[in-house]
């Protein structure tokens, strides 16, 4: 059974979330292989970055703690990258990143020209300092950010939200009016810290970083439910989805298709297919159809 | 000392309770901990307000074990000052580790600092292996009085045994004694490189231990991809199988920013 979000046809409703493996089109397509509906390649931003020192991703049993730092070969330093993505059999999300509007503008209309099936704009990374954080929090920000993304470029434009903002359902109508074309919700949490008591120093190097896994999944639900209300536009829905029954509450709060990325490190690179499998059989079980479930806790 | 178990999960401090300086550039780092562990598997070992990196086992008993470190870059240089009762943090075993067959007729084949993955996977193997070990000069054989089995030396510049390569000595062993059931080996990625295609050549199978730059250690960061394995928790041990499909193997690696480049870039780029 295949299934239709933006006009494209996918094959599940499971998507790679940005910042996990999505390094090279071989590790991109293994994914897909291993039952991803759409693989998000790791976030592109306007110039060659490292990104933290390690520690910069700590497994705390409940969930990760991630300060990675968006590393990024820089969006004009991926011309074999592309070349080899120009021959793929998948669709794919190019996740990009900026530290003004006018770097958002520069890669966004470059990678698009590079044919990506659609661009995703991560207006919300915790962990850095100059990148992303604060665009996302702030209605002005991101709607100056997402209109002048729109105006360059010639696919569909995701808008990835933070849970960080205000009124995070406030932040994704404006994005909508501004001309997304679909939201992605959640980004990490926080930011958080861990405290090494032997040592006295953050585990992290960059000493804060993003929670994911199943420790944030309500605040995902909750997220994705306050936005489904306000816009109409579909939603990528994410934030701890470990199996499939977490991947129908997900939908249930509205999201259209779902991200999975923390639940690789639990149940390994073959989750997208686990997630989409068991989803599968619990609709027949319930004798229901995604169609049916799509929003329905929003049911007086 | 603490008895926390070391796990994957965030790191456990040890206090390094020996250190032995293996020539001017590598130090062993002893730790007093009863760590569950497969040979070939790694730790990551982090210095508190420095960096964490990944590093094989060297040494394994009931209550100690130790790694063994080259002085290369920054971090590594670093853990060459490390003293007895300094705190470095632990957090692991990550990977696969060696697959150890049965066999009578396995090859272990040992390049420099890749002597210290294979030296607790050595001491489970029978005395019938054979056992060839390469560095560029006689200071720099790793462990030289070890093992009870015989060792056959090579080096760079023929101060100690051999004056040549590794290869050399398995080609030799390979056409004059008993087929070999397996061979593992640990070194520069050249020289597996090469100890491979001698095993395809004549039908033999193969694991190799790979490096790459490494984040998070269990699979998700995507740091270490090579091909379509994700060296950390696919390897670091690979098979013949996955090599062959492996077309970064001695050709390409990433950079800490994800850059793809030629395997002598990052060499060149991890030694800095």
């Amino acid at each position: 059974m295949s299934i239709q979000f933006l006009q494209r046809t996918l094959k599940n409703h499971t998507v790679l979330a940005s910042g996990i493996l999505g390094n090279s089109k071989d590790i991109l397509e293994r994914v897909y292989e291993n039952g991803c509906g759409l693989v998000t390649l790791k976030s592109i931003g306007p110039e060659q970055r490292d990104g933290h020192k390690n520690p910069t991703v700590i497994d705390l049993g409940c969930g990760m703690i991630n300060a990675v730092g968006l590393p990024s070969p820089g969006y004009l330093n991926m011309e074999n990258e592309w070349a080899e993505l120009e021959n793929r059999n998948f669709p794919i999300i190019a996740s990009i990143y900026g530290g003004s509007v006018d770097e958002y503008r520069r890669v966004a209309e470059y990678v698009s020209a590079k044919k990506p099936d659609f661009i995703e704009i991560n207006i919300s990374c915790p962990n850095s300092e100059q990148h992303g954080m604060i665009f996302g929090i702030n209605r002005e920000s991101s709607r100056d950010v997402v209109s002048a993304v729109k105006s360059v470029i010639s696919i569909p434009l995701i808008v990835k939200l933070t849970p960080q903002a205000p009124d995070i359902a406030d932040i994704a109508k404006t994005c909508e009016d501004a001309g997304a074309d679909a939201i992605c919700a959640i980004n990490t949490v926080g930011p958080g810290m861990v405290i090494d008591i032997e040592s006295g120093r953050p585990v992290l190097a960059f000493k804060k970083g993003g929670l994911s896994g199943p420790m944030i999944k309500p605040i995902a639900v909750r997220c994705v439910f306050d936005i489904y209300k306000a816009v109409s536009i579909p939603i990528i829905g994410l934030g701890g989805i470990m199996t499939g029954e977490d991947a129908i509450e997900m939908i249930m709060a509205g999201a259209s298709l779902v991200g999975i990325g923390t639940a690789v490190r639990y149940r390994g690179i073959d989750v997208f297919k686990k997630v989409a499998d068991e989803m599968d059989a619990w609709l027949k079980s319930h004798n229901l159809s995604h169609t049916d479930i799509k929003g329905a806790a929003h049911k007086d | 000392m603490t008895t926390k178990p070391i796990t994957d999960q965030k790191p456990v401090m040890l206090r390094v309770t020996n250190k032995k300086m293996e020539n001017p550039g590598y130090a062993t780092l002893f730790f007093d901990f009863n760590l569950i562990f497969k040979p070939g598997q790694f730790i990551m070992v982090w210095i508190p307000g420095l960096d964490e990196k990944p590093y094989t086992i060297s040494h394994h008993s009931k209550n100690k074990f130790a790694v063994t470190i080259e002085a290369k870059g920054i971090f590594s240089r670093k853990a060459l000052t490390l003293e007895k009762g300094d705190l470095v943090g632990i957090r692991g075993p990550f990977g696969n580790g060696f697959d150890i067959r049965p066999g009578q007729n396995a090859a272990v084949v040992a390049g420099g600092c890749g002597m210290a993955p294979l030296a607790t996977l050595v001491e489970g193997l029978p005395e019938s292996i054979t056992f060839i070990h390469g560095a560029r000069s006689k200071d720099f054989i790793l462990f030289p009085d070890r093992f009870t089995i015989p060792r056959e030396f090579c080096t760079d510049d023929g101060s100690f045994g051999h004056k040549g390569l590794v290869t050399d000595l398995l080609a030799h062993r390979i056409t004059h004694g008993k087929p070999l059931d397996m061979v593992y080996t640990c070194g520069p990625e050249i020289m597996m490189y090469k100890v491979f295609e001698l095993c395809e050549t004549h039908g033999i199978p193969c694991q190799v231990s790979l490096e790459r730059y490494m984040r998070c250690g269990f699979g998700v960061c995507g740091a270490c991809v090579c091909g379509k394995q994700v060296v950390c928790k696919d390897g670091p041990v690979f098979h013949s199988k996955a090599l062959r499909e492996m077309k970064d193997f001695n050709k390409k690696a990433l950079l800490k920013s994800g850059k793809e480049v030629d395997l002598s870039l990052y060499f060149s780029w991890r030694c800095q």
